[in-house]
């Protein structure tokens, strides 16, 4: 290389100026590494400069103690509150949006489930209601048939009153000869001791001719305590009774425990 | 202590390092960041921040940025001039003139701004003002060759050798 026209190229010059290229700045420094010339050349370029730049120096003077407090304290900063302070404050946000996230994510959980079981409950009410008007709805249509049976014109209306067994007993039967049907309203008897059963008694007077019309079945679970029998016998029927006899009822009456006796009005 | 050595010293974050270095260059430095914002305050505050930014990145300096003074000069050409643009230099110095500094010798006697006046004369000492004009587009401005040429009106080729005679001279003037 031709040191002196490298030199007098004026590439040096641009180099302290900073005008050159990172290359050619790498080119430069290996130059003035191996020659000693061009390094004094730049030297020497550089103090004219340094020597220029100063003649506008700013009069005060300021220490370097200043600078050094500012760089010693800001690489404190640097560490402690840059650096640290940033990530710690993402990741608690991080963390904090996290745990408030599973929080509302149970919450919401918890909630359901409660509606849950409260619509299982609401559910089951409902159902238990509906159940009640269907039982009242069908009272109301048994309760409207017995009323219309016993208003029908063909009725016949024999009260049964209480004897010796049970002076304080009645009861009442209603008669429908046309369709054979015969309503014991047993309301008035006491509740049959276990293993007993009141048999109902369709009699003719003369003789006395007793046949039996049915038995007032689970007289205690009846709660209207009217009872519909057939009674299919002729339209003969003089009087009705009712005895106490052993379950499954009996072939003919035990008159010792005749309960109730009515005699049918002559029509 | 050699310069290279004080330079490695200062990229290992050697504070005593970094204050041979600050007290080598800070008045050539500051010098550099006055001519700009020529106001010795505003340029001393600047200089002292030029001083703690280029401490932060002294890893960043290597030998393909050239000289340590020429990274320097870079930092605080860029401060000093980030310092013209910013609002509040706008408020202050309304209507600056785009004047050149090594052309200020004559007639300068601005107190906010003082300058060495019998030293510069004595180094611009028969400079033409085509000289004093590339010297401080190229040094204290940060203009690239091309962005000289065009202000100057000149071929490209040219600033690189006309600034070589100029600087020539300028050393002819300091040993003189």
């Amino acid at each position: 290389m031709d040191v002196k026209k490298y030199i007098d190229s004026g590439i040096l010059e641009l180099y302290v100026a900073g005008q050159l290229s990172d290359n050619e700045n790498l080119e430069v420094h290996k130059h003035a590494l191996e020659n000693t010339e061009v390094l004094a050349e730049i030297v020497s370029i550089e103090n004219a400069i340094l020597e220029l730049s100063k003649t506008a120096s700013p009069k005060r003077t300021y220490s370097f103690d200043s600078i050094k407090e500012r760089i010693l304290k800001s690489a404190d900063v640097k560490v402690i509150d840059i650096a640290k302070k940033e990530s710690n404050w993402s990741q608690y946000v991080g963390w904090a949006a996290s745990v408030l996230f599973a929080a509302g994510l149970f919450y919401m959980y918890t909630q359901n489930e409660n509606l849950k079981s409260e619509l299982e409950v609401v559910v089951q009410e409902n159902l238990q209601l509906e159940q009640q008007i269907s039982d009242a709805n069908l009272s109301l249509e048994k309760s409207n048939e017995l009323l219309a049976t016993i208003r029908d014109k063909n009725i016949s209306v024999v009260p049964l009153g209480g004897q010796e067994v049970s002076p304080t007993s009645y009861a009442k039967a209603y008669w429908n000869t046309d369709q054979q049907k015969l309503f014991i309203d047993a309301q008035g008897l006491p509740e049959p001791p276990d293993g007993f059963v009141y048999q109902v008694w369709s009699l003719k007077l003369n003789p006395l001719t007793p046949t039996s019309v049915g038995l007032l079945e689970d007289f205690v679970d009846d709660e209207n305590k009217v009872f519909a029998l057939n009674n299919p016998n002729d339209n003969g029927s003089e009087a009705f009774g009712i005895t106490l006899e052993p379950a499954g009822g009996s072939e003919s009456p035990n008159l010792e425990q005749l309960y109730a006796l009515g005699v049918v009005a002559a029509s | 202590m050699q310069l290279e050595q004080l330079v490695e010293r200062f990229q290992t974050k050697d504070p005593g390092a970094f204050e041979k270095l600050h007290n080598m260059y800070s008045e050539n430095i500051c010098g550099v960041i006055n001519t700009i914002v020529k106001n010795d305050v505003i340029a001393e505050e600047i200089c002292q921040d030029v001083f703690v930014k280029a401490w932060h990145n002294a890893e960043k300096y290597n030998t393909s940025k050239g000289r340590f003074f020429t990274w320097m000069l870079n930092i605080a050409r860029n401060a000093a001039i980030d310092e013209l643009r910013s609002k509040s230099h706008k408020q202050q110095k309304k209507n600056l003139p785009v004047d050149y500094f090594v052309g200020i010798a004559d007639d300068s006697d601005d107190q906010e701004f003082t300058v060495d006046k019998k030293q510069l004369k004595r180094l611009i000492m028969n400079l033409k003002e085509k000289c004093t004009q590339i010297i401080d587009l190229l040094y204290f401005k940060g203009y690239t060759q091309k962005e000289a040429s065009e202000e100057l009106d000149i071929p490209v080729g040219t600033v690189k050798t006309r600034n070589r005679s100029c600087i020539s001279q300028l050393r002819e003037n300091m040993s003189s």
